[in-house]
């Protein structure tokens, strides 16, 4: 019974395959518009997840800069030192005195002659914080409380990018679902269409087994299973479209990184990722199939 | 095998083409369905494979009422009919062997015998050299016994032939009224509609008469 099940299912994938070499043209013409259909939103997606990791990197423990009154005593800045150490709220304490940050500033800007020719150093003492949280308004809340202090010049914290940066990936986040959910309708569309007019085509051949005992599952099945593989080879061509992006961007990123000397390439999507891709477009192939094999079949009844 | 009882038919469009018809048909018996052409031989016929429904009366079939079927079990009980069509109904872009495979596929057949089936069916009807050939070019003789072969090969119990020597010269006639008479001779309930009287002249077999939709004595 199982077996007769399996060489029966067995038997109409083959036929679909044959079906789909059959017209090869039209075949890889809506693979391919399905594919790019596709890896628009999925191209988008992959771009979002790269970027969250790198603010993930930077956003994880969010810092926080202090800098003292120019005037401030050896005294104070240990007492300050202390208030920071024991708040709760804040991971690491980094204290950053004038003359180191004179030398990193001569060091990372080049500008040696200028700093070496003031007549006294014009930066102020600072210390570097990591805090425990990350949210805007306990952030806000610790600045409002350090800035308080009496030893407290400024306190500068590089919230706003962040948050910036959130704000839009949101937004591409939104943009995602909305493209997602507009061409998955249009791809359904295509699907319902193809497979009208294979119904239209294979019109005899539906009512002649109608009329020789066919279940609506045995006519439906070489419908289903066609838009299932045609939606299952979209995916897979969205998915190498992508791939093949991200391989031409990465390139030019490196030279890019060469001249920053920053670390960025881009990642494809994780393979949970691309396999929810492949599942999700062999479904939409074969819901459009679905549709169109309800609206249609019923329309021919043998006579 | 097969009972009617007051069964009438009425076209959507008005037209009875069926009234009240009566008949029995025996387990294992061979019976012939004669009338002018529009008497409703083919209408009855159609009435037995559930492709048309009555407007009235009831239909056994071995048993089980046709009307009250479910749509759903109406392919299963098509299945235990071997029917061969007026207007033929053949699959002209597949071979002869393919186009006596598709009853097989239908019913899920085991694929290691298949094939052997279909051959047997096709040597039945001396079509075995043609298995590759397309219905297109076959003669009219020819393409009769294909479908033949096609409503035989899943053995069904019941074998119904709608004027299954229509266009044919006497002896392919004959030819195929003894493939019929074959098919009987090992247990299969037939019943054949034909308009041809000279068919009938020398045979033994019940013959139902059909006039204006009703059933002649
Ligand atoms: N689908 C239909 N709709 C309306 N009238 C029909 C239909 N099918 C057959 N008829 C009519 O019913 C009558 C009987 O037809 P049919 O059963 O085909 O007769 P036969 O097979 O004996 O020639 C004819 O007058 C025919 O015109
Ligand atoms: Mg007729």
């Amino acid at each position: 019974m199982i077996r007769a099940w399996l060489t029966q299912h067995g038997f109409v994938f083959f036929l679909t395959l044959k079906r789909l070499i059959s017209t090869p043209v039209t075949s890889l013409l809506s693979i391919i518009v399905m594919g790019i259909a596709l890896s628009l939103p999925a191209g988008i997606y992959v771009l979002m997840q790269n970027l969250q990791a790198i603010s993930g990197q930077t956003a994880d423990s969010p810092q926080m800069s202090l800098f003292l009154k120019l005037d401030t005593t050896q005294d104070s800045i240990e007492k300050v030192n202390q208030r920071l150490e024991e708040n709760p709220q804040i991971q690491t304490v980094q204290f950053i005195p004038k003359d180191v940050a004179l030398q990193q500033l001569q060091q990372s800007t080049g500008l040696t002659d200028i700093t070496a020719s003031l007549m006294r150093n014009p930066l102020p003492d600072a210390f570097v914080i990591h805090t425990q949280e990350n949210s805007t308004e306990a952030l806000e809340q610790l600045r409002t409380v350090i800035q308080s202090w009496p030893e407290i010049e400024h306190v500068q914290f590089d919230s706003a990018w962040i948050e910036r940066l959130n704000a839009l990936l949101d937004l591409a986040r939104f943009a995602v679902l909305m493209l997602a959910t507009l061409l998955s309708i249009a791809i359904i569309a295509i699907m319902f269409n193809t497979i009208r007019l294979q119904i239209l085509t294979k019109r005899d051949e539906i009512e002649i087994s109608k009329l020789i005992g066919a279940t609506d599952s045995f006519i439906q099945r070489p419908f289903l299973y066609f838009g299932a593989l045609q939606g299952l080879a979209g995916g897979a061509t969205a998915w190498l479209i992508m791939a093949l992006a991200i391989r031409t961007l990465n390139e030019e990123l490196t030279t890019l990184a060469q001249l920053y000397r920053i670390d960025l390439q881009l990642q494809h999507l994780s393979s949970a990722d691309s396999i929810s891709l492949l599942l999700f477009s062999a479904w939409l192939g074969w819901l459009g199939a679905r549709i169109s094999v309800a609206s249609h079949l019923w329309q021919i009844e043998p006579k | 095998m097969i009972t009617f009882k007051n069964v009438s038919k009425r076209y959507p469009d008005g037209y009875v083409a069926l009234n009240n018809v009566d008949l029995t048909v025996e387990p294992g018996e061979m019976v012939f369905l004669t009338g002018h052409s529009g008497a409703g031989k083919s209408t009855l016929l159609k009435l037995i494979a559930a492709i048309e429904r009555p407007t009235s009366g009831t239909i056994t079939i071995s048993g089980q009422n046709i009307a009250q079927l479910k749509p759903s079990a109406i392919p299963y009980m098509r299945r235990k009919i071997g029917f061969i069509f007026q207007d033929h109904k053949l699959l002209f872009d597949r071979n002869v062997f393919d186009n006596v495979l598709l009853p097989l596929q239908i019913s899920n057949f085991d694929n290691n015998t298949v094939a052997a089936r279909v051959r047997a069916a096709l040597d039945k009807v001396g079509l075995l050299k043609k298995e590759k050939a397309m219905p297109i070019a076959l003669s009219g003789g020819e393409r009769q016994r294909l479908c033949i072969a096609r409503a035989v090969v899943h053995r069904p119990a019941i074998l119904i032939a709608d004027e299954p020597t229509g266009n044919l010269d006497v002896e392919y006639a004959r030819d195929i009224m003894t493939m019929f008479t074959s098919f009987n001779q090992v247990g299969v309930t037939v019943l054949i509609a034909t308009h041809d009287a000279s068919l009938l002249e020398d045979t033994q077999h019940r013959i139902l008469s059909l006039k204006q939709g009703k059933l002649a004595a």
